[in-house]
């Protein structure tokens, strides 16, 4: 027998998703400040309109469903996979009002992108948004990427036990410090320090190219809420070859890398524990995949003549290679020019290391490095058992943070996932077929949009059906969160209907 | 003699038509047209025409301008004396001039990373830009009003609701 929510669970749900609600229509000042501070008047409008109608739903879900109990783990997971998607109604609504987009459901499309830290756009005249509009997409993706019930948690003090529900309901498990507001804390340290520092050394190299302070200052900003956040928005149409500019790309090849890193692992970092670095399954892992998935991009790439210099194989070969495994997104490169210059066994590549994506507890989506170990480690346990004696004892063991034990149930779950990310991808190939597009192009855009990455073969755009978009729309949600919130979501709708 | 003249200069003729078909596309050509055959333009004389967005950025003598056609922009690399025929750059608030560009084309530039761009020999402004007036939109000003006359009455509602 399926029990049916209770009222006292809508309630709990209610005023949990309002407070992560007000959260948002906070941070929706920010666009504003900047169009205020530009002299932009219809884009400040669109932003006091959206912040109205935010805090206004914040209100009434906070004041009329108040509630003083903690939430239970069916409604952590329940208010986590609902706040991301009405983030995604309010964060679209200055999007719609702009009029850069053709409807509003490419508003969504685009706010969910953000948040997701996808990176696929459908915006149109990009080279003609308002610096409000243009801060707010990649102010999503900063958000979005340290999870937006994570603002919450960081602002408002929720209740003691709850908050774990709504922090693991983001996709993250691990705790960095043994207070998890702390560890919300920690994570916003981290990301506000390495913003500083990434614009400012963004900022000098825009500078250098002729860039007046102010201009450089938003560009650098933008460019590295982005990179950080593995997100892959830019604030002009032609992404990171705008810019004409190796230093730029040499930089936010490091951002991406440190975007990809677990946070326990920028932890140790920051308290003198660099072997970490080279002990962690999950970036042992990581190199031996970029390194993997770079051969036989650089091979495919090498057959096509187009790159022949290691210098041009390294700015677009090794580029949009790391673009892709971080789950970034940024591209030096045009949408049809993977299609039409890059040949399969390099677009395999680049597919391969977009569909495993960086580490756990870090801003990327896809598998994850920890999963691809944990995997491996699996096979070689399961080889060895077959070689050695039948009596012999194994107990493999793996280094990721601390010395854990291969356990069955760790396998299971890791598998679990793996195999619902990867019929993510086949799904989204799927519709993309039955649209009519090539499979190789459909496999390619089904996973740049599950797995959060954002590189574009040129099926994402204004024209594409809008059943794809909506499709492309649910894997970005589904690939942000890890499924968990989203299974629970459904669990919780159907005992809503057939309950008693 | 006379003969040889004339046969000199029928196959300078000849080559030259041959030559400037193969090397030099005279019919202006959009980004998207560029950037779907690529192979096809690599190497030869192009003719591009598009607004310069955003800003001219300095490599030494030389400057990088953004043009776009319309749904995509390319790169364009310019000495110093080209770039001074461009006045305004695209953005929110200014409206870029409206180039025609000459030059020759690249698939992947060996010399700039292997960036698609054009080298440009020439530039003409077909229409300048300018500055954008911005007139405040009365409809959202007014959606603003109400929807904080709104905020306010919830949120004196709640207050009530408290006590």
């Amino acid at each position: 027998m399926i029990l049916k929510p209770n009222l006292e669970d809508l309630q709990n749900i209610a005023y949990y998703l309002g407070k992560i609600i007000l959260g948002l229509g906070l941070v929706m000042f920010i666009p504003l400040g900047i169009g205020l501070f530009f002299g932009e008047i219809n884009p400040a409008l669109d932003f006091i309109i959206a912040i109205e109608i935010t805090l206004l739903s914040g209100l009434i879900l906070t004041k009329f469903c108040f509630s003083n109990r903690d939430l239970n783990w069916m409604q952590g997971m329940v208010v986590v996979a609902l706040a991301w998607l009405l983030a995604m109604f309010l964060g679209a609504i200055p999007l719609y009002l702009s009029g850069h987009w053709n409807s509003y459901l490419d508003s969504c499309f685009e706010a969910m992108s953000g948040f997701a830290t996808t990176g696929l756009t459908l915006v149109q005249d990009l080279d003609h948004l308002s610096f409000s509009h243009n801060f707010w997409r990649h102010l999503m993706m900063f958000v979005g990427g340290q999870g937006i019930v994570i603002i919450a948690l960081s602002f408002f003090v929720l209740g003691a036990s709850g908050v774990f529900k709504l922090y693991v309901g983001e996709g993250r498990e691990e705790r960095i410090l043994p207070n998890i507001v702390h560890t919300s804390r920690f994570i916003w340290l981290v990301s506000i320090t390495y913003l500083i520092l990434g614009t400012a050394i963004l900022t000098f190299f825009l500078r250098l190219d002729g860039l007046n302070f102010m201009q450089a200052l938003f560009h650098g900003m933008c460019i590295f809420m982005a990179a950080f956040d593995t997100g892959g928005f830019t604030p002009n149409s032609q992404n990171i070859l705008y810019y004409h500019s190796f230093a730029i790309e040499l930089v936010t090849c490091v951002i991406m890398l440190l975007g990809a890193m677990n946070f326990n692992l920028h932890y140790h970092l920051w308290t003198a524990k660099r072997k970490e670095i080279f002990q962690d399954l999950e970036m042992r892992t990581f190199f031996s995949t970029l390194i993997f998935t770079f051969l036989i991009v650089a091979f495919g790439l090498s057959q096509t003549h187009i790159y022949p210099k290691t210098m041009l194989l390294f700015r677009k070969g090794f580029y949009q290679l790391l673009s892709g495994h971080t789950g970034t997104g940024y591209s030096t490169v045009y949408a049809k020019q993977f299609i039409q210059e890059w040949n399969p066994l390099s677009l395999f590549g680049l597919i391969m290391a977009m569909s495993l994506g960086g580490a756990v507890c870090s801003t990327t989506g896809a598998i994850k490095m920890l999963r691809v170990g944990v995997i491996f480690k699996a096979l070689k346990e399961d080889l060895k058992k077959i070689i050695l004696p039948e009596r012999a004892i194994l107990a493999e063991k793996f280094h990721h943070i601390k010395e854990v034990f291969l356990e069955d149930r760790l396998v299971r779950s890791t598998l679990f996932i793996t195999l619902a990310y990867l019929g993510l991808y086949i799904l989204g190939a799927l519709v993309g077929m039955f649209y009519g597009y090539p499979f190789l192009e459909s496999l390619f855009e089904s996973t740049s949009a599950a797995a959060n990455v954002g590189l574009s073969c040129g099926i994402t755009q204004v024209s594409m059906p809008s059943f794809l978009k909506i499709i492309y729309i649910i894997q970005m949600w589904m690939g942000r969160l890890e499924f968990m919130a989203i299974f629970v979501l459904v669990g919780f709708l159907i005992a809503l209907i057939r309950g008693k | 003699m006379k003969d040889n003249f004339k046969i000199f200069v029928f196959s300078f003729c000849f080559l030259f038509l041959i030559l400037s078909f193969k090397f030099c596309f005279a019919k202006v050509l959009s980004s998207t047209e560029l950037i779907e055959n690529a192979k096809e333009y690599d190497g030869k004389v192009v003719v591009y025409q598009g607004e310069a967005i955003g800003e001219k950025i300095k490599r030494g003598n030389f400057f990088w301008v953004n043009v776009s056609s319309g749904k995509q922009a390319i790169g364009v690399w310019l000495p110093q004396n080209l770039m001074d025929k461009i006045k305004y750059l695209g953005n929110y608030k200014t409206r870029g001039d409206w180039i025609e560009v000459k030059g020759i084309f690249h698939q992947a530039c060996f010399e700039h990373g292997g960036d698609l761009d054009i080298h440009a020999e020439s530039i003409s402004v077909i229409s300048s830009g300018g500055i954008k007036e911005e007139s405040l939109d009365i409809d959202k000003r007014n959606l603003a009003m109400i929807l904080l006359g709104g905020l306010i009455l919830g949120w004196i509602l709640s207050l009530f609701r408290k006590k």
